[in-house]
């Protein structure tokens, strides 16, 4: 399983403005990152012959990679969008190495865009089958019960989650770029309003318009070597089971996701410079830290508020704001930070980082996949 | 719009005529013996379709739980605050219910041993529990 080791290369990436896009539709909004993501790897459109798409949370659509691809005007050789949940960039991303490592496809391009903002939210308010009747809404309450089992039987304490809210918040509030540059206390955060219960507000994501993109190479033929960003481990695995059929809602498949992860870049988990990981509710970071192997269990936000997060913390965390504070939109940007870092050109730049950890996850910790991104060499 | 009604198919119209007599069942594999809820046609460990009902003793555990303090639909405006459970039966199937003790889930806890209470909710019947002892 070494095979696909530093094969492939993020060669360029590209996003729009995060927040409110009430004027914009989705493939407008891909257009514009796929651009500056093509331009960004040196290339010219014609060189793009995949063209992967993460299905939009708020609009599933049939053959919506087909028409991302028309907008784009290209006739890829691989086509399609895929339904992952948010696992569904780094499984493309994954598809797309393959690919290329099998000489189907030279450049690939994954991109992403959703207006759930200015749109429609009824994606994540939504009834939950059959168990709605028992009152059973949202997406966020699926998380609230891994947080009331987590906090239960951890005995951790609420600051053990607001420290990863707080620390984001404060990473989005240095970028230019982010959705929400509103520092947040734990004060504040402990003080905000419940909304699922144990969640507070802060605990959960931004709902942001925006689009992303990042092309995909073979690390070889890369046009700038400098800046192409090897793409050293990939992951997955999948739980599939609803949270309340899970036999055991703290250990998910992010622990087999990340060992595969790790064991194809060849890297120790000591080794790791930053992580960015799926913050799309604290209780999913504390967890994936965990099942990840980077905190002993039960123990990532106390491990977190003595040791730090921060750019100069034990581990530098969500360096641009995650989800919880750069942009709600589903794993992309997390990758694109990542490639910044590993570039020498993130806002928060880190001193000479090595490796960078991305998680992307989707449903409520359903799916998972991992990717471990090096230096340029 | 109007509160959810489930959706009744050929599959799981046991389980609901079953509350609806008094009951709370699940299926269980004649090939394997798992048992499971919510009803599916075919064994998720084998895959076998040899499947039977049997009535729940009424005994569980508590696995998880949450309160709502925002409606999500407008017929959950008048009954926030309330709390959504996983339940554990004692005989392996889990479910999502409510607790009928606290609505905001005063005394709860993971491991609480509860009580099956089957109740009737605008013609509805629901599996809902409530602590025991
Ligand atoms: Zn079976």
């Amino acid at each position: 399983m070494t095979t696909l080791r530093g094969k492939t290369a993020i060669t360029g990436v590209g996003h729009t403005a995060w927040g409110k896009h009430p004027d914009r539709d989705r493939l407008s909004l891909m257009t514009e990152a796929a651009a500056a993501a093509i331009a960004d790897a040196g290339l010219e459109k014609d060189q793009i012959d995949a063209v992967l798409v993460k299905m939009a949370n708020s609009a599933p659509s049939i053959l919506w990679g087909q028409k991302v691809a028309e907008a784009l005007g290209l006739q890829p050789t691989i086509g399609l969008s895929l339904d992952q949940g948010g696992a569904a960039c780094t499984g493309l991303a994954t598809y797309a190495a393959l690919a290329i490592e099998a000489g189907m496809i030279e450049n690939a391009l994954i991109l992403y865009a959703d207006t759930p903002r200015t749109g429609s939210r009824a994606a994540m308010h939504r009834p939950r089958g059959d168990d709605s009747v028992m009152g059973w809404y949202s997406v966020a309450a699926g998380y609230a019960m891994l947080h009331r089992a987590y906090q239960e039987t951890h005995r951790a304490r609420p600051e053990d989650f607001g420290i990863i809210a707080v620390q984001a918040r404060a990473h989005g509030a240095a970028n230019p770029h982010a959705h929400l540059r509103l520092p947040l206390s734990m004060e504040a955060y402990l003080s905000g309003p419940l909304l699922i219960e144990p969640m507070r507000r802060d605990d959960c994501c931004l709902v942001s318009d925006g689009g992303a993109a990042i092309v995909l190479s073979a690390t070889a033929r890369a046009q700038d070597r400098a800046r192409a960003v090897p793409v050293l481990g990939l992951g997955q695995a999948q739980e599939s089971w609803e949270v309340h059929l899970r036999p055991d809602l703290l250990q998910t498949r992010a622990e087999a996701s990340g060992q595969m992860a790790f064991a194809m870049a060849g890297v120790n988990r000591g080794d790791i410079s930053f992580a960015q990981l799926y913050d799309c509710f604290t209780v999913t970071v504390l967890q994936t830290l965990e099942d990840y192997g980077l905190a002993p269990r039960g123990q990532a936000g106390a491990k977190a508020r003595a040791e730090g997060i921060g750019v100069d913390g034990w581990l530098p965390l969500n360096t641009s704001g995650g989800l919880l504070s750069e942009s709600g939109t589903p794993g992309l940007q997390l990758i694109i930070e990542a490639v910044r870092q590993l570039r020498g050109e993130a806002v928060l730049q880190l001193p000479a980082p090595r490796f960078g950890l991305v998680s992307n996850q989707g449903g409520t910790m359903h799916t998972h996949a991992t990717m471990i991104l090096g230096e340029p060499q | 719009m109007t509160r959810p009604v489930p959706e009744i198919t050929a599959i799981n119209r046991p389980y609901w005529d079953g509350l609806a007599e008094g009951a709370l069942r699940f299926q269980r594999c004649d090939g394997c013996g798992h048992a499971w809820l919510p009803p599916r046609s075919h064994c998720p460990a084998c895959l076998g379709a040899e499947i039977r009902w049997e009535v729940a003793s009424g005994g569980g555990k508590i696995v998880s739980w949450v309160v709502y303090h925002r409606a999500y639909a407008p017929h959950l405006q008048d009954r926030i605050p309330y709390n959504v459970a996983i339940v554990a039966l004692d005989e392996g199937p889990r479910l999502l219910t409510n607790i009928t003790d606290s609505a905001i889930g005063e005394g709860f806890a993971t491991g609480a041993p509860v009580v099956l209470t089957i109740e009737e909710d605008d013609g509805l019947h629901l599996p809902r529990f409530r602590l025991r002892g």
